[in-house]
């Protein structure tokens, strides 16, 4: 016996406290009572996004999509759909007012706020088969590029689009093509930088995973325009996935004839191969890169030269991150008029971002540019977990700034990230929340940036020691006011006077932490106090003997261990052997641990 | 396969194409689709990909259902997921699919068409590539 | 031509010069660290960084190109606030024994410091006690002083193809070292010491050998021995620069003077000893191409060995060229050898009584006086200390002597008195043209009217000539630079490898950028503009010299006729002539 009709209620969070379990038993009642129980099957399901319209109920296979339902319309839901196979009209979505009301769910262009452009093929096809990425007009921008177009028309057509680098400052990536083309020589590299490494990022290697052929394709389509026969993809050893799946995307591509020798008879020659990054952060950082690929100590070399004209060993040279090149795969299919619709002015197109931290839904997300940072916390990573309150967000890793609350509505573009002392970096995006201590925070990027710097500039290599050494004695408590002053210092001068972008930004976390938040680094540093608690060596665990039962819950949790007390009586914590890992303040349940 | 013409290529695109709109893979009407990126693979959908196989076997349903792979979905936080094709029934996407529930799915989407409580949730994205 | 502007000033350019060299042109000093004229900019220290009108950001003075319409600023206080805390990092990472540092007031950390009003240090020293790696007879490497400019590794690797030396670790844990992280003697270093001259601190140095010979000279009673010393040609156009004459500046006399006021009993001069070479290593020559068409005498192109960096490099890295290779000894091992055996005879000394010291311009040196066995050919080791330039002028201070208004004196005969061939060994092409101007006598009987063969002078890095000699045409290459090095040898392999004919028959190589006078031991500093000032001096002796072929010096006519018989005969085999094998470039 199958079902005639499918309701799947919202449940997520935001529509579960907007009545979506009511709404759900409400519509059980309704089917029981109007004996329509075997025709239709009723479903909590995950969030649908688009919370500020919630609750939302979704009909199948009418793919009716009700908004602000309320426990009260059950009756007329199970009524007019299940019984009579009506939609409810008054309650069906309206883009606006005057617009017709039955819209289809896949008609509800960004209802869900996320816009798939670069991960449109991701989770849909299956990345080791050709067959099914050619289906979704794989490879056509290819096609395209080779018979109808000449290099100069790609160049023009990237332009129209608007695209600009997604790695990090935003260059517009027809300007690096052209200045490659036109450079002298006759060999010239095409190079794909995916040697993601910032904490926390992961939206190439997904999109990698999920869509190589992408990439591959974009590549081909660059070799093409400005004279290439030859493209590496420098990868991190750390994706072995990836790096399967583009071993065999490029073996497939090769066997169909869309890599290699004359391509599709165009008589245009590229190849692919892949060189695998150790995992160095620096090696990002193109020049870094470029040396790396040559074989050498990854190092950034000063620009100029810019790899535009003096590249991979000193020949002009293309280098673009992953998700630029597959912008470019989609423009070349779908063409730049559609592609420049969307996102903003300047910033054309969509970004992926890592949504991680202490966010609901973490995961990986595309949103138009233009976007604000509080539809993507609120909307689609549904919030804080745990209901806490939210802090900020760090974009662009450790290279990035934090963005406060009262940053959240601000558009998301290159120039309003770097307006706000952030980047708009490759993506990564990590939401903190009261329990996070802005002096953490800072400290631990700036050990991450430490550990990382190449060694080769003095101001990065030593200045990120530096500062981590008074972030340090800041989370000891053992700082004096005019550390703050120092940490300025030093990071302005870092800024300024380092030879790559990871010691140029490398001080963005505390500078920015330190201009939103000086009130808790003063905290730590004249009070001795670490609101948050994560800095341990300024947290002192104590018993209120008024609260403790004596249930001994605390003392059998403690793992040093330093609590002692009889059965039934206030216990007490050895301070001078507490270790503060904090587990007797989770474990009490009369809140007679307290943290001070 | 050989190097292919241009030609060659659109012929294969179209073919593939009215493929995807008659939703058959293979001669076989019923999809399971399991994201298989390193974030569904770290959160254990090798184990689902097995689960999910041997309950199909056991329930003989080999001859109708093929079971594929895909990257990541975008829903990481509640990784494994599954998207499940079926004629007559909506097509959805299964998260926090771990091997128990797996064999639930089979029992439930696949025998009794019967949609799994609190395990849907919806693709991030329309999909640009349908227009 | 580019017009820009520079502090307001402006300032016009070739196309693709720096703004740091731009800056120079309008009398605007740009002050930077790891900057080296010798080296590509590498962009490390930060130091140099300045501001271009309406832009934000800074750039690196040492890389950037200067452009048209281009206005910079160097100076405006916000820069000297960022160079300075940029210095001041610095200094929070390198120990403060200045005092006892061999860089002590030569040091450009130093002068940074002191230059930029240094008074206080903000930033907690961060050092790492890193083990000072003494394994190396010639060079001290000193990781812990270490500034992470980057210069040594560029000299190593760039300039000197050698790949020796490399940046271990990262971030702040980057360190110079060793490549492979072995001990310094245990790699492929070829001790050209390079590094050690284009090092701003006292990260890498000579290995000082001064006490061991103070000890000597002032060693009295049955342990005290006749202490005799030899310079060699690069010394006395570079020894004034440590005590502030212009590069080139000649003063042989003076040096003369200033090691027997150091209390050295015999002076000989190391250009008697060029002089030899070119006797023994001309006449090898000569036996080699006359005898080409059957090769008895051994095989063509003949390739000078007196830079024993470049022999230790020829060793590890074409050790199947060893045969194309001259047996002679280099200068300094002939005198060594000459001054334990002939003059000890000639003056009635027991060897075992004479403390054999030399003054080069060289670190490698220090490595060739114990180099083999053949380097103990009297019996004795033959030179039993090596100093360079720049321990000399060391000595010369410590001894409170004045060299600039010294009075001048001559050397101690018979080794002493020396031609214009054996000087001009000092400059790059200079052992190719002293060579000429004997094969071009024993080949043809007859003296030279003109000497100078200019083709192979000057700082190119390769150079090629071709001579007549008695209706024969010689073909010459001279490669200084040890980077030059490899393209030469290959075209020679190529041609062997094709069975055609040699390019060259004669090849002078030498391992430092023009030749000794820019070696690895001499006073900091050098640059292109040094270097040619120095060449000049060299040049300049060479010109004012009564004879200016070995073969005239009638000293040498004596030594052969007293002692040695014939050139490349049984006792100049025994005493002059060496030995090489193909050795490993890794010993563990």
């Amino acid at each position: 016996m199958a079902y005639k009709n499918f309701i799947l209620v919202c449940a997520g969070t935001g529509c579960e406290s907007n009545k979506g379990i009511e709404i759900y038993e409400s519509l059980l009642r309704e089917a029981e009572a109007q004996g329509v129980k075997n025709d239709v099957q009723i479903v909590k399901t995950g969030c649908f996004g688009f919370c500020e319209k919630g609750p939302i109920v979704k009909v199948l296979p009418s793919e009716s999509f009700y908004v602000e339902v309320k426990p009260e319309d059950a009756k007329e839901i199970i009524a007019e759909q299940v019984v009579k196979g009506r939609e409810v009209k008054r309650l069906l979505y309206k883009k606006d007012e005057k617009s017709a009301s039955n819209v289809k769910v896949e008609d509800i262009e960004f209802y869900q706020k996320q816009f798939r452009v670069v991960l449109r093929n991701c989770g849909v096809i299956n990345p080791e088969n050709i067959d099914e990425y050619i289906a979704r007009d794989g490879y056509s921008g290819l096609e395209k590029a080779l018979f109808k177009m000449k290099p100069d028309d790609v160049i023009a057509e990237l332009k129209a689009s608007g695209l600009r680098g997604r790695g990090g400052a935003g260059f517009p990536t027809f300007m690096k093509w052209d200045l490659t083309k036109k450079a002298p020589g006759d060999v010239k590299y095409v190079v794909c930088n995916a040697d993601e490494g910032d904490p926390g990022a992961y939206m190439n290697r997904s999109t990698i995973e999920g869509d190589p052929h992408s990439l591959l394709e974009a590549m081909a389509i660059c070799g093409y325009t400005i004279g290439s026969h030859h493209g590496y993809i420098y990868i991190r050893a750390e994706y072995p996935l990836a790096v399967e799946r583009l071993k065999i995307a490029i073996k497939q591509a090769k066997d169909y004839g869309l890599l290699g020798k004359d391509i599709l008879g165009s008589g245009f020659d590229f190849d692919i191969e892949i060189r695998l990054g150790a995992g160095a952060f620096v090696c990002g950082e193109e020049t870094a890169l470029l040396q790396s690929l040559e074989g050498k100590r990854g190092m950034p070399t000063p620009k100029p030269p810019f790899p535009a004209n003096c590249g991979l060993w000193k020949k002009p040279t293309v280098i673009n991150n992953v998700e630029t090149y597959v912008n470019v795969a989609v423009i070349m299919t779908k063409g730049a008029a559609w592609y420049s619709k969307i996102g903003t002015e300047k910033s054309k197109g969509t970004k992926t971002f890592a949504l991680t931290g202490k966010i609901q839904n973490s995961g990986l997300v595309e949103v138009p540019m233009g976007t604000t940072l509080r539809d993507i916390v609120f909307d689609i990573g549904g919030g804080i977990r745990g209901g806490r309150k939210f802090k900020g967000v760090q974009t662009g890793g450790p290279s990035g700034g934090i963005i406060t609350e009262k940053s959240l509505d601000e558009p998301i573009t290159y120039e309003s990230l770097s307006a706000l002392g952030s980047m708009m970096g490759s993506g990564g995006m990590i939401i903190m929340d009261e329990d996070d201590c802005v002096v953490d925070i800072a400290k631990f990027y700036m050990a991450f940036c430490c550990d990382e710097s190449c060694g080769k500039c003095a101001p990065c290599r030593i200045g990120t020691k530096q500062m981590h050494a008074i972030l340090e004695k800041i989370s000891k408590g053992t700082a004096v006011e005019a550390d703050l002053d120092k940490l300025e210092k030093i990071g302005k001068s870092m800024t300024k006077a380092s030879l790559c972008m990871l010691g140029g930004s490398a001080a963005n976390p505390t500078l920015s932490t330190l201009k939103h938040f000086r009130e808790e680094y003063l905290e730590h540093i004249r009070d001795h106090k670490c609101r948050s608690g994560k800095c341990k060596d300024l947290v002192v665990y104590e018993i209120d003997a008024s609260k403790c039962i004596g249930c001994g819950l605390c003392a059998r949790r403690c793992p040093v261990p330093c609590i002692a007390g009889e059965k039934k009586q206030p216990h007490v914590i050895d301070k001078s052997r507490c270790i503060k890992c904090g587990e007797c303040f989770k474990a009490c349940k009369f809140g007679a641990v307290a943290k001070k | 396969m050989a190097k292919m013409s241009l030609e060659q290529l659109r012929k294969l695109r179209e073919e593939k194409k009215q493929d995807l709109t008659r939703r058959e893979v293979e001669g076989k009407e019923i999809q399971i689709i399991v994201g298989m990126g390193t974030c569904g693979i770290a959160a254990g959908a090798k184990e689902t990909f097995d689960a999910v196989v041997k309950a199909v076997e056991e329930k003989g349903l080999g001859e109708q259902v093929i079971i594929r792979q895909t990257g990541c979905m975008g829903l990481c936080y509640v990784e494994p997921t599954v998207e499940v094709v079926k004629p007559g029934m909506p097509t959805v996407i299964y998260g926090k699919m771990t091997k128990d529930v797996a064999k639930d799915l089979v029992a439930k989407h696949l025998v009794e068409g019967k949609l799994l409580d609190d395990h849907i949730f919806d693709r991030p994205a329309a999909d640009i590539m349908k227009k | 031509m580019i017009n820009a502007k520079i502090n307001g000033m402006p300032v016009q350019v070739a196309e693709g010069t720096t703004i740091l060299e731009a800056a120079r042109k309008v009398e605007v000093k740009i002050p930077a660290l790891c900057y080296n004229d010798d080296l590509e900019p590498w962009a490390a220290c930060g130091i140099c960084v300045v501001k271009l009108e309406g832009s934000p950001k800074l750039v690196r003075a040492c890389t950037t190109p200067i452009a048209e319409g281009m206005s910079v600023i160097t100076n405006d206080p916000d820069l000297v606030q960022t160079r300075k805390t940029v210095i001041e990092l610095i200094l929070s990472t390198h120990p403060d024994d200045c005092l006892a540092c061999p860089r002590n007031q030569e040091c450009e950390l130093q002068r940074l410091a002191a230059e930029f009003g240094v008074r206080e240090q903000p930033f907690p020293k961060m050092l790492r006690g890193l083990p000072v790696d003494s394994s190396s007879v010639s060079l001290i490497l000193n990781p812990d002083k270490c500034v992470r400019c980057g210069r040594c590794v560029k000299v190593c690797q760039d300039m000197q193809n050698v790949w020796a030396i490399e940046f271990l670790g990262r971030g702040a844990n980057t360190r110079i070292a060793p490549a492979a992280d072995v001990q310094l003697n245990d790699g492929p270093c070829i001790r050209c010491g390079q590094c050690s001259a284009h090092c701003p601190v006292g990260a890498i140095y000579e290995n000082d050998q001064t006490r061991e010979v103070w000890d000597q000279l002032m060693q009295s009673g049955p342990e005290a021995k006749t202490c005799v010393v030899q310079i060699a040609p690069a010394v006395r156009v570079a020894l004034g620069e440590a005590f502030g004459l212009k590069p080139g500046a000649n003063v042989t006399k003076k040096i003369y003077t200033a090691l027997r006021r150091l209390g050295f009993d015999v002076i000989f001069d190391t250009n008697f000893a060029a002089d030899l070479t070119i006797m023994e290593e001309g006449t090898e020559f000569v036996k080699r191409f006359t005898n080409m068409a059957t090769g008895k005498e051994g095989p063509l192109p003949l390739i000078t060995s007196c830079c024993p960096a470049w022999v230790d490099y020829l060793e590890k890295y074409y050790g199947d060229m060893i045969p194309n290779f001259s047996t002679a000894k280099s200068p300094q091992q002939m005198m060594g050898a000459m001054i334990k055996t002939y003059y000890a005879q000639k003056a009635g000394l027991d060897p075992a009584k004479v403390f054999s010291v030399s003054i080069m311009p060289c670190t490698a040196k220090k490595y060739e006086n114990g180099r083999d066995k053949t380097m103990w050919s009297s019996g004795q080791k033959d030179v039993d200390v090596t100093l360079t330039t720049r321990e000399l002028a060391r000595m010369i201070k410590q001894a409170g002597i004045d060299l600039v208004n010294l009075p001048e004196s001559e050397p101690d005969s018979p080794m002493g008195p020396n031609t214009g061939a054996g000087v001009i060994f000092g400059a790059t092409g200079g052992v190719m043209e002293a060579a000429l101007r004997t094969a071009y006598t024993l080949i043809t009987g007859q003296e030279l009217k003109d000497v100078n063969f200019t083709g192979v002078r000057g700082l190119s890095g390769i150079k090629e000539a071709s001579v007549h000699i008695g209706g024969t045409e010689v073909r010459v290459a001279v490669a200084h630079q040890m980077g030059n090095i490899a393209q030469v040898l290959e075209m020679v392999k190529k041609a062997k490898a094709e069975g055609k004919e040699t390019p060259w028959h004669f090849i002078e190589v030498m391992a430092c950028r023009g030749g000794c006078i820019g070696g690895g031991g001499q006073p900091y500093g050098c640059t292109d503009e040094v270097r040619t000032a120095r060449i000049r001096g060299i040049y300049d002796a060479d010109e004012g010299s009564t004879y200016r072929c070995s073969h005239q010096n009638p000293y040498i006519q004596q030594v052969y006729k007293e002692f040695l018989g014939e050139p490349c005969g049984h006792k100049s085999h025994e005493l002059l002539h060496t030995h090489y094998e193909s050795k490993p470039l890794y010993l563990k």
